[in-house]
């Protein structure tokens, strides 16, 4: 039974429970809807909340626990010889899965009978032939233990869809049960309902939060099984990033140190270009422009935050490289060899990030209350020292904060980074070479075929973990500036 | 105290600090102010009182140029101080507002240190020739304000960590440290209670010396403490304008009779 099937049987349930309790409810009072101490939907309501809810829950934690159980119980039946010299006992799993999804697609399409694919006696040569000739082996050779392996692999995953699936069916008929019993005159069903609804409300706001807990955890087991194949030291010292795609990562030298330096040099050139400018567009629109000017010109510099990133990387490659390369290369000044250069995804970078400085900024200082301007002009300033001594210390926590925010963006940023900086990890300090960040370095170390249990694929959660360290070290530091600012000028 | 008074007015009756002439002020359409003429005597307070919205607000404001700061505001008649048009296009409204200082309804220190809200003014007009001279002006100016001896050991402390009063007594000696001629109040005890206004009241009494001082407020008893002419405004007009004695024991104009007896207004 498919997973579809089972969720739209236990919401089925659910409208029946609903149905039939409010009814029931009607019926306890006689017909009279004023005898109840709810209004009859709640009833209804209470009934299919506790058919709904426990089911789903069972099958949720279920979805979720079922693999790891096989997994453990299937990886014991894989003796130690077969897992090969430069491999690992993750590898050979992989193979497992990919044999188990071979068989059943074997089966789907036909060339292969279901009881066949079951038969833990059947031929080994024959079974992997056949396997050969549905064009389901995609990998190397498949040994004994591994094809024995997937075989129980599918039939455990099979019976325990099968067992998941009357659980949750029994569980959601129990809940059922258990609210129409409930169901009687008196019963508080709506008070039940509103404690049901919080709960829901809870869990929504949870899962934001356990998505979160999910996403760091998973970066952290790969990380943890990247140090495990390849050093920490090296990864965080190294000065060369090669990887070597063949050989499972052997002779791979993969120091994070050139895409560290790659990502901070670039951001910092985006940040020069977008902060000042930015700043100063917000200033003008805040207290310069003319509410005419105004209405024009924010939507217009707004637009420019709606560009998608892919299309500044064309302009970088397309226009402000050969732009610079010909005032800079060697036609010009002759310190630059490519299009693609720091300099080039930096500016493009720091243009893409000017609406965030700007609108960010630009709130900020219209927060400021209109009193410390009357104050200011009051004394006989002129704007620009109202602005200057005034206003920008005021908002300064503010523009703190949308100057992290755009920092943050910078370091995220892939796509300028691909078309605009080159591909080369490169320890340098001129801004007219090619160089890549983290991000740019994640992607391509992902696509491709990579095995992603070696160490060439499992760098890229290092290095996503890397990054997500530093930036969360960037809001903790940005978080700090503003309360000690705040603290000042509140 | 009163005799005292008396006598001081009728020596400065003879030359007025602002004398103001058929003045029309419009928001956008709105006729806001309808021909005032005033004459604002020297070394003493004016009060401009009225119902919510009758204009001393924006008349006030006219008197330094504040309303310059909004778009759609427009001044019409002639407004001069010592003689000299305010509107001429000569001025310099920057140089006028250093000239004609103002506090405003809400204390509003700036975000920064005691010292420095008081040495904001001196600096942007260049009046200290060094740091013991700006040392000397905050001194001095927090010492006319009566908050000396409250905040001299504190001078480094953030202006917006004091409480509501000290901070509007702040804001005084902001205004007094660009040594200003005349100081414009705009409803300066409107947010403190009774015994900050008190203080904020003896230190406008005190200043009377040294300033011409023009308070807009809304409590009457407040005009009657602490000004020595009042003014009576109504829908943009205004009404009647005379020593603060006569309009409140006498009034000439039934308005003026209705509004301080607490019959609108």
């Amino acid at each position: 039974m498919s997973l579809f099937w089972l969720i739209v049987i236990v919401l089925a349930i659910a409208v029946a429970g609903y149905v039939v309790g409010r009814a029931r409810a009607l019926a306890s009072a006689g017909g009279d809807m004023r005898i109840l101490h709810s209004l009859p939907s709640y009833y209804g309501s209470n009934v299919a909340m506790k058919t709904a809810v426990p089911a789903f829950l069972i099958l949720v934690v279920w979805l979720l626990a079922q693999p790891f159980y096989i997994n453990g119980t299937v990886s014991q039946m894989i003796p130690e010889s077969a897992v090969g010299e430069g491999s690992s006992l993750g590898l050979v799993m992989a193979e497992v899965r990919r044999a188990a999804t071979g068989l059943d697609n074997a089966v789907a399409s036909g060339q292969m009978t279901d009881d066949f694919a079951r038969n833990a006696r059947a031929d080994f040569n024959d079974i992997t032939a056949r396997l050969k000739d549905a064009g389901q082996i995609v990998t190397s050779q498949i040994t004994q233990p591994v094809m024995r392996a997937a075989q129980s692999y599918r039939i455990m995953v099979s019976t325990g869809n099968l067992i998941m699936s009357i659980v949750v069916i029994l569980a959601a008929i129990a809940g059922g049960l258990w609210g129409l019993r409930e169901t009687n005159k008196d019963f508080r069903a709506r008070n039940t309902v509103e404690k049901g609804v919080r709960f829901i409300l809870i869990a929504a706001a949870s899962i934001a939060i356990l998505t979160t807990i999910g996403i760091v955890l998973s970066l952290v087991f790969n990380t943890v099984e990247f140090f495990r194949l390849y050093p920490a030291t090296d990864f965080f010292f190294g000065t060369t990033w090669s990887p070597s795609f063949s050989g499972r990562g052997g002779s791979s030298e993969l120091g994070i140190i050139p895409l560290l330096w790659g990502t901070f040099y670039i951001s910092i050139v985006a940040l020069i270009v977008a902060v000042p400018i930015g700043l100063f567009a917000a200033v003008y629109l805040s207290e310069y422009a003319s509410p005419k000017v105004r209405a024009v010109a924010k939507p217009l510099l707004e637009i420019l935050a709606g560009i998608p990133t892919i299309v500044y990387g064309l302009f970088a490659l397309l226009t402000v490289g050969p732009l610079l390369l010909s005032v800079f290369g060697d036609g010009g000044l002759g310190i630059m060899k490519a299009g693609t250069a720091v300099m080039t995804a930096g500016l493009v970078m720091g243009i893409m990030l000017i609406p965030f400085v700007s609108s960010l900024s630009d709130d900020i200082i219209n927060a400021v209350p209109q009193a410390m301007r009357d104050g200011s002009y009051g004394l006989g300033a002129t704007k620009s020292e109202t602005v200057k001594q005034v206003i920008l210390p005021a908002a300064l926590p503010g523009i703190v904060g949308a100057i992290l925010l755009a920092a943050s963006r910078a370091i995220g940023e892939t796509m300028i980074v691909v078309l605009g900086a080159g591909a080369a990890a490169r320890l340098s300090l001129n801004p007219f070479e090619a160089m890549t960040t983290v991000t740019a370095k994640i992607v391509s170390q992902l696509t491709g075929d990579a095995d992603f249990a070696s160490p060439v694929a499992l760098v890229a959660f290092a290095l996503g973990m890397t990054l997500f360290v530093v930036t969360l070290g960037l809001n903790i530091v940005a978080l700090y500036i503003v309360r000690r600012y705040r603290e000042q000028y509140d | 105290m009163n005799q005292m008074l008396n006598t001081e007015r009728a020596n400065n009756m003879t030359d007025s600090k602002i004398s103001a002439n058929k003045v029309q002020v419009y928001y956008g359409d709105t006729h806001a102010i309808k021909d005032v003429d005033i004459e604002i005597q020297p070394r003493s307070v004016t009060a401009f009182i009225g119902p919510s919205g009758c204009g001393k607000s924006t008349f006030l404001r006219t008197l330094n140029r504040m309303n310059d700061t909004i778009d759609i505001c427009r001044v019409e008649g002639s407004i001069k101080i010592d003689g000299e048009d305010i509107y001429d296009p000569k001025v310099d409204p920057v140089q006028l507002r250093a000239k004609v200082g103002m506090v405003f309804q809400k204390p509003n220190p700036f975000p920064k240190s005691i010292y420095d809200n008081i040495a904001y003014g001196p600096r942007i007009h260049g009046l200290a020739r060094s740091k013991s001279d700006l040392d000397d002006i905050v001194a001095s100016s927090l010492q006319k304000a009566g908050l000396w001896e409250e905040v001299k050991n504190r001078l480094d402390e953030p202006g917006t960590g004091m409480s509501g009063g000290q901070q509007q007594r702040l804001c005084i000696a902001r205004a007094i440290a660009v040594s200003p001629e005349v100081i414009l109040m705009d409803e300066p005890c409107s947010a403190l209670d009774p015994i900050a206004t008190a203080k904020v009241e003896e230190l406008i009494d005190e200043l009377r010396e040294n300033y011409t001082i023009v308070i807009v407020t809304h409590s009457m008893q407040q005009a009657a403490r602490v000004s020595q002419r009042t003014a009576f405004f109504h829908l943009g007009i205004l009404v009647e304008e005379g020593p603060t004695e006569d309009i409140f024991t006498n009034p000439k104009d039934k308005r003026t009779q209705d509004y301080i007896t607490g019959r609108f207004g």
